[in-house]
């Protein structure tokens, strides 16, 4: 099975399951609306959208010289700087840190960057306990499944799937499906881990180069849990999140909480920039961040694809995304679903391996306009789907023309010769009313879903003529 | 290692990219009463269940009052000198010792601790807090209730305002911004509190001119 033929049958299983489209229907449509209450002044929205644009835009244009910056300044401050290439490169650097510190159990905060080197599985390939400690994450690692939205991990599972999950983990614990006490359940089980592990893991949201500080933004605090309590805390992110200055901050963080979930603020915002001082007598005694490219530094070569990279994983492009909403995140098969993974995944992967996720977009521009930084994704989506199919064109993206097929090509070939040529056009209409009946009612996909349309008995521009409108 | 950070360095300089200033910072009108902030912050602390108390006498009193039978942590700064005052807390434990020598009782023994706090936010209805040896981090984390004591002269109107008042070249080990309990939304987007963190923030403001 071919890629596309894999998502078509993922995107095919989505659409018929009635519960999972219920559980992201109710989720996105409730979304939506509070991300929207929380942006009253389209002239204020603008104008705060205009400033982290141009914060994120500033940080990729000196993204070498900053990234430089923040290692010296985490140096300084005593957190440990390691730079990973790709995937394996970061898994093995914090398998290794863990082992030095004969780490046997880590709680880990919510991480996208992790989920990219899957980085769970591999540690517990080395006996390495992880424990996902955001309640979305670690309901999801019971189901062993991948998170279906980058913000709302386990969006797609309602009560009942997560109360039985408990209940299968955790038979000693009374049955429910009470919210309030599903919580209560989750915070019992945690609250044991959080105290006996040996290390914390977790992601970052913002690493100001100025200060040397890593931001993390979160409403439970499992992530100040995993950051504090344990005596080893490993952060990883992408190369992409350092910025310049301590007051890029307050703009950052109002957008990305008002567009991610629609809260004025977060619970907590969490500032870490050294490890444990002498006199100190909590927070962990070493700390060490793990800078991952996997593709990122190739993105930026490209002045229109690496607006890209100014994602600030808010996640509002997949929560007004038509198709994200009906098909839901797995249904893409990616690390990163909806419109940021369209445009993401093919350019970190290759259009060979995720191309054609680029076709699960109607180009309605939904996603660009709620974009908090601004990124063009419908624009980046279009071109990226051209690029999968088209590969004529020199592109710093691998994988160009994998999705090209001799009959499409022919089809579009043919298209354009009779659009620029008035008899051969003049030919192929009259053509095609005349002989529409041998046109097939099956038109393969198409007309699944469809009826075959029925071209009129005569061209507009024969009926035109014999309106008397003039020709040209 | 140093391969990967060369290579990565070289990779992100081979396309350099025509640097642009940054827009010019966008300020939220300011020019909030003291009265204002403290109410701004109040409505929005109560907004995600966090209480607020408008602080008549001492706050040893107040917790005495409120706190009857609870065991306490407490740091050892001047909060934990006036600790000695109350009179009905079951029990009183001073953080005076690393994390790693009571670790078990941090996590099952302490009911509410009581801190102070750097500032608040008026805007978003935020704590500030700077932990220190006196006052350690897990402090306003572990416990199942949170009380702390903020100043009302120290209400900022928001973030940007509080980091242009003072200096913030050298940050703290850690500086914390908190806006509620803990809550989670993670099960069908439906608002549950005190998953992991506090369940009650109780923020208690001290308003003298």
């Amino acid at each position: 099975m071919n890629q596309q033929q894999a998502f078509e049958r993922r995107i095919d299983e989505a659409l018929h399951n009635a519960q999972l489209r219920q559980n992201f229907r109710s989720a996105m449509d409730g979304i939506r609306q509070r991300r929207a209450e929380q942006f009253p002044d389209e002239a204020q929205l603008q104008a705060l959208r205009e400033q982290v644009q141009s914060i994120r835009s500033y940080s990729l244009q000196n993204q070498a010289d900053l990234l430089e910056k923040l290692e010296a300044k985490l140096t300084e401050n005593g957190i440990q700087v390691h730079w990973a290439a790709n995937p394996e490169e970061a898994n093995g650097i914090i398998a290794n840190i863990l082992k030095a510190a004969d780490a046997k159990t880590v709680v880990k905060g919510k991480s996208m960057v992790s989920e990219e080197t899957e980085l769970n599985h591999y540690l517990e390939e080395q006996g390495i306990e992880v424990i996902e400690s955001d309640l979305g994450e670690y309901i999801i690692q019971l189901a062993k499944e991948p998170p279906s939205h980058i913000v709302a991990p386990a969006i797609h599972k309602n009560r009942v799937e997560v109360a039985e999950l408990f209940q299968n983990f955790h038979p000693e614990l009374p049955y429910t499906e009470n919210i309030d006490e599903l919580t209560e359940t989750a915070r019992v089980i945690l609250r044991e881990k959080f105290a006996k592990a040996d290390a914390g893991i977790s992601g970052v949201n913002f690493a100001v180069a100025e200060t040397g500080t890593l931001c993390l933004v979160e409403n439970e605090g499992n992530g100040r849990l995993s950051t504090t309590a344990p005596e080893l805390h490993i952060a990883i992110t992408g190369i992409e999140k350092v910025i310049d200055k301590l007051t890029d901050i307050p703009p950052l963080l109002e957008i990305l909480t008002k567009s991610a979930t629609g809260q004025p603020i977060t619970t907590y915002f969490n500032m870490i920039s050294r490890p444990r001082q002498e006199g100190e007598l909590d927070g962990p005694k070493a700390v060490h961040l793990v800078l991952l490219d996997n593709g990122r530094s190739r993105i930026r070569w490209d002045d229109e694809l690496l607006d890209t990279l100014r994602c600030i994983r808010c996640g509002a492009c997949m929560n007004h995304c038509p198709v994200y909403v009906h098909v839901g995140g797995h249904a893409y098969g990616s690390v990163y679903p909806g419109p940021i993974g369209l445009a993401l995944e093919p350019q970190r992967l290759g259009l060979d391996k995720a191309g054609s996720l680029t076709s699960a977009c109607s180009l309605c521009g939904a996603c660009g306009e709620v974009c908090p930084v601004k990124i063009p994704l419908p624009k980046i989506i279009n071109r990226l789907r051209a690029e999968s199919v088209n590969n004529q064109e020199a592109s710093t993206v691998s994988g160009k023309g994998a999705l090209r097929h001799v009959s499409e090509a022919w089809i579009w070939k043919l298209w354009s010769m009779s659009y620029s040529s008035p008899a051969l056009h003049k030919f192929i209409s009259w053509a095609g009313t005349r002989m529409s009946s041998f046109i097939p009612n099956k038109l393969g996909a198409w007309t699944h879903y469809r009826t075959r349309p029925t071209p009129a008995k005569r061209t507009l521009h024969e009926l035109a003529k014999s309106a008397g409108i003039a020709n040209d | 290692m140093t391969d990967s950070r060369a290579h990565i360095l070289n990779r992100l300089r081979h396309h350099e990219l025509t640097p642009q200033a940054k827009a010019p910072v966008y300020q939220k009108p300011l020019g909030l009463s003291k009265a204002q902030r403290i109410k701004s912050f109040t409505e929005k602390q109560q907004a995600v269940r966090g209480e607020v108390v408008l602080l008549n006498g001492s706050w040893t009193d107040w917790m005495d009052k409120h706190f009857k039978d609870a065991h306490l942590l407490i740091g050892t700064g001047e909060l934990g000198d006036q600790a000695s005052d109350l009179k009905n807390a079951k029990a009183i434990t001073h953080y005076d010792q690393p994390i790693e020598s009571w670790k078990p009782d941090l996590f099952e023994q302490i009911d509410v601790s009581i801190t102070t706090s750097h500032a608040g936010l008026a805007e978003s209805g935020t704590l500030i807090l700077k932990p220190t040896p006196q006052e350690p981090r897990l402090m306003s984390l572990v416990p199942p209730a949170h009380v702390a004591i903020l100043d009302a002269n120290r209400l900022y109107e928001n973030f940007a305002e509080l980091m242009s008042a003072e200096d913030w070249s050298e940050m703290p080990t850690n500086l914390l911004l908190i806006s509620g309990p803990s809550k989670t939304a993670d099960i069908e987007q439906t608002l549950a509190y005190g998953i992991h963190g506090p369940k009650r923030l109780i923020t208690l403001i001290v308003n003298h001119d």
